[in-house]
């Protein structure tokens, strides 16, 4: 054959993607579209045009090994030079660890989710553009998964908690909210997992977690999360700006998707912004040195940022999220209310809690002026005084949680901090608890899905919660202990106050190793 | 639209009664009381007299409180999925009305938490 | 008005491009934050590859972007020569 090279100039950014996207695409002969793409019709969506589709960052794989190439070898000489130096010894404080145990169990996990997610909705799409878009975030979330896996187990080494994380995932009890988010997302049809974590996780919240929070472990001295997260955040925008235009493209396609479309939108913001509680927790409690408050990030990434983004789809005919006014209202208690269960449930967790000194008190007070001080500080003071005394707080008795969100009722009506929301249903006889008009919302849609959640404090008395062979009906039974089995967390190691923990021993003694000449 | 699927969709309820032993599942908040950060689940059988449960399985709930000692039961008042609601404390919770998965909340009048603050 | 912005990593590669980006677009606000850098600039911001070349003194490809970006916010549309973000409304 006779390959001539032609003019030898280089083919352009849009040149090179159209062929190697939409030019190695064919029609099917003998098969019917219908039968390739069984998913494509059951959720309502119509797109006649697939070829309308614009991939706006023009990435071909060639391009794609370079960069991602480089960005890991870079992050890898961080890893190694981090643990070669013990740098887990120059964190702030090994209190800041266990914002880290909350990563690695409830958000590494779902970067794992993310990547079997876009694979299956690449290989679902029958356009080349978002196929190829979709195939390049499923290998950036694989990616994201084992990074911070590596990276992490390098604190395995050194401290408790960090054993067993996706043993954990499938039972810890506030691990089934990161779960079912997920579980959710990846259940739904192609076009509502775009919408989900293409759209609403990825460009109105993925912000919040890898930029405000990772700029605090940087602040924090953990030089190997700082790179992890920066790293998978670099990826995430070439992800938002895919969630963008999926969202563009389905609603230019045919007005009878924007109904559709705003109702996912509604339902994933709300769900995601449940599923964020952890993280304004993480932000305002257990970063030893403070960065910025939730609320102060939540006003730059989601009301700035997010406000600009339905201003610009509302030609479309789309209007922001529903449920905005409460979440506004919510900004100033639910990071609070998050520290409040996890302290009050310390004894069933695997990461370790505390009492705030009186400095973090007083961070708290000026960042959170017309709440923290009125309803949250007397509690808390409250608890640290009772520790004083050796009766530090542990809850044992189980709380009621969320039918869809799972989380415990922790929160409180629209509009009054003192009242806890109550919601409930009625379907086909049996009662369904939320914590929110939003969860009740998103339940009444699909009550045929969330009537089937794992709900982790009903499955314990269910006696579905234990090691194989436990007899429940023996006498001394000590429930919580069997719980604490089953989910592989080491009872007095794992779990209970910072103050008195071996981590806090060890961090005190490796550091002073580290700094003098004992 | 109760879910949208590729084929037939019909599940059963992961909570529902046959699930939890001959208990059934009885939520219980505690109004103005938030140091509780959720109410709380409990499984019980039907036959428990309703005052066996203020009793004996409240106090290790909500013992903790300090307002908890204070309590005057007698101007307890009770509401059942929001409504005010008189219980029987003679009867069992099934001769009270109380079905699986029921929630209810007392509110304790003169009693608001930690310095007044509904903790 | 809508405000767009691009975050990149805080170190030696980012200096010429943070500095194309602050010439190029004289409405950006540049915010240094822990270990990173947020460029806010209303309605829309460009990332012109020529000015990055001129700075750094070799070709730059607007792609090699992608190694020390952390996050940005708007409509992309990328070419050879540029990468703007802008809101439509």
């Amino acid at each position: 054959m006779d390959m001539k090279a032609t003019s030898g100039k280089k083919l352009g950014l849009k040149e090179k993607y159209r062929h190697m996207t939409r030019g190695l695409d064919w029609e099917p002969s003998y098969q019917k579209k219908e039968d390739i793409y069984p998913y494509m019709a059951y959720e309502g969506i119509k797109i006649h045009d697939w070829d309308k589709w614009e991939d706006p960052f023009r990435l071909t794989m060639d391009s794609y090994w370079k960069y991602q190439a480089e960005k890991e070898r870079k992050l890898y000489a961080i890893i190694d030079a981090y643990a070669q130096n013990n740098g887990h010894l120059n964190v702030t404080d090994a209190r800041y660890l266990n914002a880290i145990k909350l990563f690695l169990t409830g958000i590494s996990p779902l970067e794992y989710m993310a990547h079997r997610g876009f694979a299956h909705a690449g290989r679902a799409f029958p356009g080349a553009g978002p196929r190829v878009a979709c195939l390049m975030q499923s290998l950036d979330e694989i990616r994201h998964a084992q990074t911070q896996i590596h990276a992490l187990s390098n604190y395995n080494k050194h401290y408790n908690g960090f054993h067993d994380f996706s043993h954990m995932l499938q039972r810890v009890w506030y691990l089934s909210v990161p779960r079912s988010f997920f579980d959710d997302a990846v259940t739904a049809g192609p076009f509502e997992f775009m919408v989900a974590i293409g759209f609403s996780f990825e460009y109105v919240l993925t912000n919040l977690l890898f930029v405000p929070f990772v700029s605090g472990a940087a602040y924090n001295g953990d030089m190997g999360t700082m790179t992890f997260g920066f790293s998978a955040q670099s990826d995430e925008a070439r992800h938002m700006t895919l969630g963008l235009e999926i969202i563009k493209f389905i609603l230019e396609q045919d007005p009878d998707n924007v109904p559709i479309v705003q109702r996912w939108i509604d339902k994933w913001t709300w769900r995601g912004y449940r599923v964020l509680t952890l993280v304004g927790m993480m932000m305002d409690y257990m970063l030893p040195k403070r960065i910025m408050s939730w609320k102060e990030a939540w006003e730059v990434y989601f009301e700035q940022n997010g406000g600009a983004l339905f201003k610009d789809l509302a030609r479309y005919g789309i209007r922001p999220p529903k449920w905005l006014d409460q979440i506004a209202f919510d900004k100033d208690h639910i990071s609070h209310q998050a520290w409040a269960t996890f302290y009050q449930y310390g004894a069933a967790s695997d990461f370790h809690t505390w009492s705030p000194t009186d400095d973090e008190l007083d961070w708290l007070s000026k960042k959170y002026p017309d709440s923290f001080d009125k309803y949250y500080r007397p509690r808390l003071e409250h608890w640290r005084e009772q520790a004083k005394q050796g009766k530090r707080f542990y809850n044992t008795t189980l709380p009621q949680l969320c039918q869809v969100c799972q989380i415990p009722m922790i929160f409180t009506e629209p509009g009054d901090p003192t009242k806890t929301c109550y919601r409930e249903v009625d379907y086909l006889g049996e009662k369904f608890h939320f914590c929110s008009d939003g969860c009740k919302e998103i339940f009444e849609n699909e009550p045929e899905k969330f009537k089937q959640a794992w709900l982790p404090v009903n499955q314990i008395y269910q006696g579905n919660c234990f090691p194989d062979g436990t007899d429940p009906t023996v006498e001394d039974f000590e429930p919580l202990a069997k719980v604490l089995e089953y989910y592989h967390v080491n009872f007095g190691r794992d779990n209970l106050d910072f103050e008195g923990s071996e981590d806090q021993k060890n961090f005190a003694a490796w550091r002073g190793m580290a700094t003098t000449n004992e | 639209m109760a879910v949208a699927a590729v084929k037939d969709y019909r599940f059963d309820s992961a909570d529902r009664l046959e699930n939890f032993h001959g208990n059934q599942l009885l939520f219980v908040g505690w109004e103005d009381h938030l140091m509780f950060c959720a109410p709380f689940a409990l499984a019980l059988p039907p036959s428990m007299r309703f005052g066996e449960l203020v009793d004996t399985t409240l106090p290790g709930a909500f013992g903790y409180h300090p307002d908890f000692a204070r309590i005057d039961w007698s101007a307890v008042q009770w509401f059942k999925s929001g409504q005010p609601w008189q219980p029987d404390f003679g009867r069992s919770l099934a001769d009270n009305g109380l079905r699986h998965k029921d929630v209810i909340r007392f509110r304790t009048p003169g009693l608001t938490g930690i310095d007044g603050s509904c903790s | 008005m809508s405000t767009v912005f691009i975050a990149l990593q805080a170190n030696e590669d980012t200096r010429p491009i943070i500095e194309a980006i602050t010439a190029d677009n004289p409405h950006a606000v540049v915010n240094q934050q822990p270990a990173m850098v947020k460029i806010d600039a209303e309605h829309s911001l460009v990332v012109r590859r020529q000015t990055i070349e001129e700075l750094i003194g070799r070709d730059f490809d607007l792609q090699e972007l992608q190694i020390n970006l952390i996050t940005l916010s708007g409509h992309v549309d990328e070419t050879d020569d540029e990468l703007t973000l802008h809101w439509n409304a």
